[in-house]
């Protein structure tokens, strides 16, 4: 039985109840508990199922290393999954259900797995589910999928709000324990801004607990003190609840703060994500005890040393009336100590070591409790509790000394030093043979900027054990990152402590049928001889046994296995563990919040939106919005209750018959301006524009070097020395990009000057048989076709409005496009609107602009283009200047590929029977590739039905295209049929131009 | 996340303000070159674990290209320099070998 001392417990008050809900029972705890003590307080050891085996699991540790614990927190929009029971601070109304069990925690049929564990060895998912093939998709993925992950994922929308913050700091110390402490304190000394955080909310770490004599003064007092003094420092910060979750480049960090979880508050954040900039940090970040690899150690009731110390401790709770302690150093001694003080009783400390006789095991041995050494627990007995544990020779296979009854185990492995942060940048860790650890390796940090390390870890991370030296380290630490010389150090006195003596198996030569029990990873069920097997099959690669056997994965990725397993490893291959090797370690280092990650980065404000000056009138009259890059379009204006596709045929006829009214705002428009302008636009284009009259238009091609089209639009000479430049509307501000880099990086002394003014103008098309006549209502210029011909452009006013004027046409009609300040935008739309209204005009959208491009054979970017297709694919031979010696892409466009005449190109494609072909159909050829699939000659790059021709048009890439009109080829329909295709000339309307010339 | 100096305005900036650009010093070749030169111009690049020059644009600050000497193994930064530069400048030629006695990068050295 765990229960409630009657005395103790430094980190609770017991004047104030909490009550707290796990799996519909209510507890009782107190404040300051974790949802971990106020459990096991209530004799709630069990609190999940392991998962492959689904094992009856318990509370093993005390902090974030704990494996078991993890519970689904909370519901609906406040619901989290994997939350680990041990970090959990309990507030009243808390509610939690334990993970992987059907249909209930204590009785779970899937627990059938432990008793078929023989035929659920390493790799058994990629040895059981290989054949036969065709059972993957219905027999095996969705067995898989069924018994895949510990948590849910959240069903409802994340009910509470995150946030981001920045800092920059001179010394980010990571971790509040002694080291964390007495780091910054020094550090801070100097002035410098200095950053300490504490994942937990306590200060201080394990040490009041240990309780060491620091300055004279027992350590919590010597904690409060310190951080009183931290306190007074303006130039030093503290955060408790902040977990040091990764370190990067240039130092970098990220720190993830809980606010909230501990007293949920409406209207506040609940986690905030620091992103930190340190000059230096300090890794203050302690160490993790090792499990004992023992059979049966995976039993409910088998707890860390240090666990079961702090439990007794910090929240005055015992993990049971009879505990064994069995260790392979002296550290666990103090937790039998701590028990046998408490009143509780200790039958026996089995040490693995034949001499153990150091401060705290004469200690102990002086308390009168049992001390059996050379010993080690042969098997741990009970089910979902430890109700036993049967002792035996270390050195043997195992054979029984004796049994114990005890309702707890005690286990300590040893200690190992928490490298993550230092690791997670580059810094590289040594073997420590004499103390059985992995440690920083000072000769190898991670390095910064300047070269030098910037990462210093300080304290039981960088491998102290005792209190003086953890001290000393954290003064010389804290005074070399600042840049001062090192003060007093604190006098600490603690017990020195005997020489650990390394234990990877217990007992030493345990039998397979013993090692079958034995657990290195709780959480994902891996044993001792799954990373044995793994070894034999071949598996020697850390990294691969670790994929191979799950070992340390999932959420606690490996705190308490990687080591025990690694060596275990190392044992199984003949391989000395530092040649081993230790897997990557990578952040956070323990899991952050995904609410953390997007920060307000969610709903309205998850990514900006563009909005053109008559964004607000297309709000107000019906307008469906497409995204086109950030910008939102109006794909189609909706009238009364027509459909979307209504309202698209509607708007083209009306385009056709009478005049359209387009928003072209997003336009690209980049002003190239300079001596050498026209001299760079003829390198940039494919055709010539430094020739271009002023006041002339023309449209041009845009590729990069490899010969690949990247964008188009009309190219417009507004003087001697300047030209405008149209762009697609997702391609302004790549194509000014482009620009500032061949200008920059290339022709560097061409006198040049690019400006994107694509936001400075509002563009209105105006589109239609009618358009001149709306534009001559409007008055001001003269924009008949003698004065203003196709391809021309001028300036004036139109409805007193300033107005530069394009007669140029993406729809083959006549058509005016009106450039206007952006302020006088919405001005100008109405003043067509209304100037429009006796000639019929409607306005359009994205989809009826596809429509009329598509009936004439108009190219769009994205949809003809690929990034894989040349101008000449689309026959735009016209468009590329033969005279000039080069432009961008010339040179690509001449590689043998490139010219091959079997190259896919661009036709214009009718169903034989009027219909619509799907969009992206390929068209189907002759043979099979190697693959066995059917070879394609072709593929539809636009489909439309055209409203003005009552039937589906398309253009095409097709193999040998332009040669083969009015062949008819079968296409992929997507269902499994095919639907027959003619191949036709791409311009489908007006094929002699004569309207837009009009 | 790397912090490159902008040598244009000087601004210590964040890798999130700045656009890559890949390998710098890249020679071009266009129309009349033979294609190996224009495979090797296209296609041909540095992986060095060590010394390495490359193209960085400050994109969300003064918009200008710059080059940098960097050490893509211990992503130490040995200088940034304007990217109207044909070579490294000598200065930063000389901060490398203070660092890197030997380094040689394509023909640069």
């Amino acid at each position: 039985m765990s229960t409630r001392l009657a005395r103790g417990g430094r980190l609770i008050n017991r004047r104030k109840a909490v009550t707290v809900t796990f799996n519909g029972r209510n507890y009782k705890g107190f404040e300051g508990d974790t949802l971990a003590s106020a459990l096991l307080a209530n004799d709630q050891m069990l609190v999940g199922r392991s998962f492959k085996y689904h094992r009856p699991r318990g509370i093993v540790a005390s902090g974030a290393e704990e494996p078991n614990g993890l519970v689904n927190l909370g519901q609906g929009g406040g619901f989290e999954p994997n939350a680990r029971v041990t970090t959990t601070e309990v507030f009243e109304g808390l509610t939690a259900e334990s993970q992987n069990h059907w249909p209930s925690l204590e009785f779970d049929v899937g627990a059938i797995n432990t008793a078929l564990s023989r035929f659920l060895p390493a790799g058994f998912y990629y040895k059981m589910f290989l054949h036969p093939r065709s059972f993957w998709k219905h027999v095996y993925e969705p067995f898989i999928r069924q018994s895949a992950g510990l948590g849910q994922a959240p069903k409802a929308r994340d009910q509470d709000t995150y946030e981001q913050f920045n800092a920059h700091v001179d010394v980010l110390v990571v971790g509040g324990g002694l080291a964390g402490l007495q780091a910054a304190l020094t550090a801070g000394q100097s002035g410098l801004r200095v950053l300490l955080i504490e994942q937990s909310a306590h200060w201080g770490g394990r040490a009041a607990v240990d309780d060491p004599l620091i300055d004279g003064t027992p350590a919590e007092f010597w904690i409060k003190t310190a951080v009183q003094r931290l306190a007074a420092l303006p130039n030093v910060r503290l955060r408790t609840r902040t977990m040091g979750a990764g370190v990067y480049d240039h130092g970098y960090a990220l720190a993830h703060e809980r606010l909230t979880d501990h007293a949920p508050e409406a209207g506040k954040p609940r986690h905030r994500l620091w992103r930190i900039r340190a000059g230096k940090i300090v890794t203050a970040t302690g160490m993790i005890e090792r499990p004992l690899s023992f059979a049966g150690n995976d039993i409910p009731g088998v707890m860390l040393a240090s666990a079961v110390r702090d439990y007794a401790v910090d929240f005055g709770v015992s993990i049971g009336d009879r505990t064994v302690v069995v260790t392979n150093n002296d550290d666990a001694y103090r937790t039998a100590m701590v028990l046998h003080q408490a009143g509780l009783i200790v039958p026996a400390i089995i040490d693995a070591r034949v001499q153990a006789d150091g401060a705290l095991v004469r200690a102990a041995r002086d308390l009168g409790i049992r001390v059996e050494t050379g010993r080690a627990i042969a098997r741990v007995k009970g089910g979902k509790r430890v109700t036993g544990v049967t002792i035996c020779a270390h050195a043997g296979e195992g054979s029984g000394l004796e049994d114990i009854a005890c309702d707890a185990v005690a286990m300590s492995g040893g200690w190992s030093p928490v490298v993550h942060l230092w690791s997670h940048c580059g810094g590289k860790l040594i073997w420590d043979e004499g103390l059985a650890m992995f440690r920083p390796d000072a000769t190898r940090p991670p390095t910064g900027a300047d070269g030098a390390g910037f990462v210093f870890p300080v304290g039981g991370a960088n491998g102290m054990l005792r209190t003086a030296d953890v001290l000393t380290d954290a003064v010389a630490v804290g005074a070399s990152v600042s840049g001062q010389a090192a003060g007093d150090v604190p006098v600490a006195v603690d017990s020195e402590q005997g020489a650990i003596l390394p234990v990877w198996l217990m007992p030493q030569g345990a039998t397979l049928k013993l090692r079958q029990k034995m657990w290195l990873d709780y959480q994902n069920d891996v044993k001792v001889s799954d990373v044995q097997l793994a070894a034999r099959e071949g598996y020697e690669s850390v990294e691969h046994a670790k994929r191979y056997t799950t070992l340390g994965m999932a959420t606690d990725q490996g705190k308490l296995s990687n080591i025990n397993g690694l060596a275990v490893l190392s044992g199984a291959i003949n391989t000395p563990i530092p040649q081993v090797g230790t897997t990557t370690f990578r952040p956070p280092y323990t899991p952050i919040s995904m609410g953390a990650i997007a920060g307000v980065a969610r709903g309205d404000l998850f990514q900006p939106v563009r909005k053109t000056p008559i964004h607000g009138w297309h709000e107000a009259s019906g307008a469906e919005f497409e995204p086109v890059g950030l910008w939102r379009r109006p794909y189609a204006f909706l009238q009364g209750h027509e459909s979307a596709h209504e309202a698209v045929n509607r708007e083209v006829l009306n385009v056709r018959r009478n005049v359209g009214l387009l928003d072209a705002s997003t336009l690209g428009k980049l002003i190239v301006k300079g001596p050498d302008a026209g001299r760079f636009l003829d390198m940039l284009y494919t055709n010539v524009m430094s020739t271009l009259p002023v006041g002339k238009c023309r449209y041009g091609l845009m590729c990069n070097e490899n010969g690949f089209l990247i964008d188009d639009g009309v190219v417009v000479r507004m003087a001697e020395d300047t030209w405008l430049c149209h762009t697609t509307t997702g391609g302004a501000d790549r194509i000014h990009a482009h620009m500032e880099d061949w200008l920059q990086c290339e022709w560097w002394d061409w006198k040049v000057y690019v400006a994107n003014v694509t936001e400075q103008y509002a563009q209105i098309a105006v589109v239609g048989p009618n358009a001149r006549k709306v534009l001559e209502k409007l008055d001001g210029m003269d924009v008949t076709k003698e004065v203003l011909p196709f391809m021309t452009s001028a300036d004036g006013t139109l409805g007193g409005i300033a107005a530069r004027v394009f007669r140029i046409s993406f729809s083959g009609e006549l058509s005016y496009e009106i450039a206007v300040p952006a302020s006088q935008g919405r001005a100008f739309w109405d003043a067509c609107l209304a100037a429009g209204a006796e000639f019929g005009i409607q306005p359009y959208g994205t989809e009826c602009l596809h429509v009329l491009r598509a009936e004439k054979g108009f190219i769009m970017i994205g949809d003809e283009t690929d990034g894989t297709v040349i101008p000449q694919d689309l026959n735009l031979g016209w468009a590329i200047s033969k005279k000039k010696s080069d432009y961008l892409g010339k040179r690509g466009q001449e590689r043998s590929h490139m010219v091959d005449p079997k190259r896919w190109k661009l036709v214009g494609l009718e169903t034989v029977d009027g219909s619509v072909i799907p969009d992206g159909a390929y068209a189907v050829g002759t043979g099979t590739n190697a693959n066995g699939q059917k070879n394609t000659q072709g593929r539809v790059t636009s489909t439309y039905f055209s409203p003005t021709l009552g039937k589906g048009i398309a253009m095409g890439l097709v193999e040998r295209g332009p040669e083969r009109m009015g062949e008819v080829i079968p296409f992929t329909k997507g269902n499994g049929t095919t639907v027959d295709v003619r191949i036709v000339d791409q311009v489908f309307y007006d094929k002699a131009g004569a309207k837009q010339d009009g | 996340m790397l912090t490159l100096t902008c040598p244009y305005c000087g601004v210590a900036a964040d890798e999130t303000e700045l656009a890559a650009g890949g390998e710098a010093h890249l020679k071009r070749f266009g129309p009349g070159s033979t294609d190996a030169e224009f495979d090797t111009y296209m296609f041909a690049r540095e992986n060095p674990k060590g010394v390495h020059f490359e193209r960085w644009r400050h994109a969300y600050g003064c918009g200008k290209w710059f080059l940098a000497a960097r050490d893509t193994n211990t992503l130490e930064v040995f200088g940034t320099y304007p990217a109207q530069s044909s070579a490294p400048p000598q200065h930063i030629r000389d901060a490398i070998t203070a660092k890197r006695p030997g380094w040689t990068w394509r023909d640069f050295a």
